[in-house]
């Protein structure tokens, strides 16, 4: 009856694989605004995915070009058109080729601190939570105070000293010492977050059935943590993982704002240019400034809707699914008079 | 003391802070101090002579073992001396005194602005679930949410300062207010109020409006999205169907029943809130050059100052923890349920 109701008349009913159907369930399973939500959020998203993988192609000009090939300089801080569709700002650097090449910087940060802090936060949490004891205790002080120092301070004390120990090591050598360092120090403000959710889960399973009769079959503690626990605590990682994103963007932007971040020639950042973009304002220079602050809010917001549209599918208390309509056989008029 | 009783409470909320604070101050400390290279070096290294160098060590007792250090930070800290700057020899505490008063002004001028926007925004929201006023308005929450301080400060430069001219574009006030105020409690506005000088009172709060909105509008996006929330679950609440049982109309059920109730988790997370703020302020601070802690903080950064960064970071999250537990223990007063 459902397959029915949902799929339109005529269309056949479309197979997808398991995995696919998995990672599209999110979609699938909501109605209505928090589908429109999570569907406009991940189209955004995946506009600023496209645009770092591919800005060498996308992007008219390299992030830190000052001249044409021919030696012929870049007008400085010249208005919208012509060669520079977004203008040129006080550095002779073409705006459209920065905020470009900025949603690159932007991603290869994301990723690589949310993946160093799931490496870390994760393991952590579920060694913390099934083994409990001193170990436990010590550790949630340690993130309690860390999770209660405010993060943006927590990231400036990292920025400020990482770029001096991170020189000559193999990451900063990959990606640079900007971006590494920028993205290790985000990793410490949201290793605490993951810590939490994971261990609180785990000390409510530890004494769940499925986990005493994995003991009781003579599991080992690793084989009951990796196989047992870890698939069933991680069900809310992806939820705290976009939201970890969009904050992530913001606060690597005001790493770069407060002078902390990647140094132009290295990488484009968006919070730098619009750092420099602050002095340009009063002689009424809109376009310095203009550009990368709306890169960070489109791609801020975008994340922030898919974690909502996900927060919604995933949380019992939000959620709302769709519901198949009753309809009644319509009444026989007749046999009533 | 029965389990479950309010100061038996109060008093376990006020035990737990001592080891937060201890390990916030052994963080910053070890964070710090394992960094390469020593803060007398990285400040002041090309300015003075190697022996000069040694000797400003020594001082600070920068050649003892690191354990006797931190000891002796520990004490000092208790004592509530945070040290001497070294790029500029001030105690870190008359830093505070001269620009916490700017930063408190900025930050509680900015939460008002949130409030007062914020939460009525936030229950309409709630109550008109999935319709065209709760797409606009979360999107607008998430939009201003999203929106980094120093954008929407730059923006709001560019248009009410530079092409409207309708406010100034920096600083807390002009110089010549700033020097007729007679200095009383080193917040300005305050001694302005105090001292009668209405002009002066004027001038200060023009060139707030601008600083105040912007970090307002941070927060407005935060206080949207919690109160929506729980408004939406107050409004599932049984009390709110009896009340519609009982013939209750349905503007004084949302209004004093699940927007009241609502509130209750609201006031809850508004202590996490007070870090999202300190941050904001130090960004809207460097954005509009208002005299404050973190135009100070950015300053002693880009001077490697490390003893006054040490300084002033500590106190924002000495400062950050004693506000969340202060938020604590009221909503204890104020809800008891919240005492288990």
């Amino acid at each position: 009856m459902a397959s029915i109701a949902t799929t339109p008349t005529g269309a056949k009913p479309r197979r997808r694989s398991g995995l696919g159907r998995r990672l599209l369930s999110p979609v699938t399973r909501t109605t209505g605004v928090a589908r429109w939500i999570l569907v406009a959020g991940l189209l955004l998203t995946l506009v600023f995915v496209v645009a770092a993988v591919f800005a060498p192609w996308l992007a008219p000009y390299d992030f830190a070009q000052k001249r044409l090939a021919d030696g012929q300089a870049f007008p400085k801080m010249t208005a919208p058109g012509g060669d520079h569709l977004l203008g040129t700002n006080d550095q002779f650097f073409d705006v459209l080729s920065r905020v470009v090449w900025g949603s690159r910087t932007a991603v290869e940060v994301v990723v690589l601190s949310i993946a160093a802090s799931l490496v870390i936060g994760v393991p952590l949490g579920l060694v913390s939570g099934y083994l409990g004891g001193w170990l436990d205790r010590v550790l949630l002080l340690v993130m309690d105070a860390l999770f209660a120092f405010p993060s943006l301070l927590l990231a400036i004390v990292f920025a400020f000293l990482l770029r001096d120990v991170l020189g000559g090591t193999v990451l900063a050598d990959v990606l640079g010492v900007g971006v590494t360092s920028a993205a290790l120090s985000l990793t410490v403000i949201y290793i605490p977050q993951y810590y939490r959710v994971v261990r609180n889960t785990t000390v409510s399973a530890r004494e769940a059935t499925y986990v005493e009769a994995a003991r009781a079959i003579g599991a080992s503690r690793w084989t009951v943590m990796r196989s047992y626990l870890f698939p069933n605590v991680v069900s809310s990682v992806p939820v705290i993982g976009t939201l970890n994103a969009a904050d992530a963007i913001g606060t690597l932007a005001a790493l770069g704002f407060l002078g902390l971040g990647i140094q132009p020639q290295e990488a484009a950042e968006w919070g730098y240019d619009l750092n420099r973009a602050l002095d340009d304002t009063s002689a009424g220079i809109w376009w310095t400034g203009l550009f990368p602050g709306l890169a960070i809010v489109l791609l801020v917001t975008a994340l922030t809707l898919v974690g909502e549209g996900l927060n919604e599918t995933v949380n019992p208390t939000l959620r709302r699914r769709k519901l198949v309509a009753v309809v009644l056989p319509p009444r026989d008029e007749k046999v009533r008079s | 003391m029965s389990p479950g009783s309010l100061p038996r409470y109060i008093v376990q909320r006020l035990l737990l802070i001592v080891p937060m604070i201890w390990v916030i101050l052994t963080l910053v400390f070890l964070v710090l101090r394992v960094a390469p290279g020593d803060p007398v070096t990285a400040a002041v290294g090309d300015r003075l002579s190697a022996e000069a160098l040694a000797e400003r060590r020594a001082a600070l007792g920068l050649d003892r073992p690191l354990l006797q250090q931190y000891l002796e930070y520990l004490g000092n800290v208790a004592r509530l001396d945070f040290g001497q700057t070294i790029s500029d020899n001030i105690p870190i505490i008359d830093i505070v005194r001269d620009n916490g008063g700017a930063t408190l002004t900025l930050a509680l001028a900015g939460l008002l602005f949130a409030l007062l926007v914020g939460v009525p925004l936030g229950a309409v929201a709630g109550r008109r679930r999935d319709s065209i006023s709760d797409v606009v308005i979360r999107l607008f929450g998430v939009i201003t949410y999203a929106a980094p301080v120093f954008f929407v400060g730059l923006l709001a430069k560019l248009f009410f300062s530079v092409q409207l001219g309708w406010f100034p574009t920096s600083d807390i006030a002009t110089p010549i207010t700033k020097f007729q105020v007679e200095t009383r409690t080193r917040i300005l506005l305050l001694d302005a109020a105090l001292g009668g000088d209405t002009d002066a009172v004027i001038d200060i709060l023009h060139h707030l409006v601008l600083p105040a909105v912007t970090l307002g509008l941070l927060l407005c996006g935060v206080f949207i999205r919690l109160v929506r929330v729980n408004m939406l679950q107050s409004l599932k609440a049984d009390y709110v169907e009896a009340a519609r049982a009982r013939g209750i109309t349905e503007r004084r059920v949302t209004s004093a029943y699940a927007f009241r109730n609502a509130l209750v988790p609201f006031v809850t997370v508004l202590g996490l809130q007070i870090a999202l703020l300190l941050a904001g302020a130090v960004l809207t601070e460097s954005t509009f050059n208002w005299p404050g802690l973190g135009t100070r903080l950015i300053d002693y950064i880009t001077a490697r100052d490390y003893i006054a960064v040490q300084g002033i970071v500590t106190l924002f999250a000495v400062v950050v923890v004693l506000i969340s537990l202060l938020v604590d223990v009221v909503n204890a007063l104020i809800d008891p349920r919240i005492r288990y």
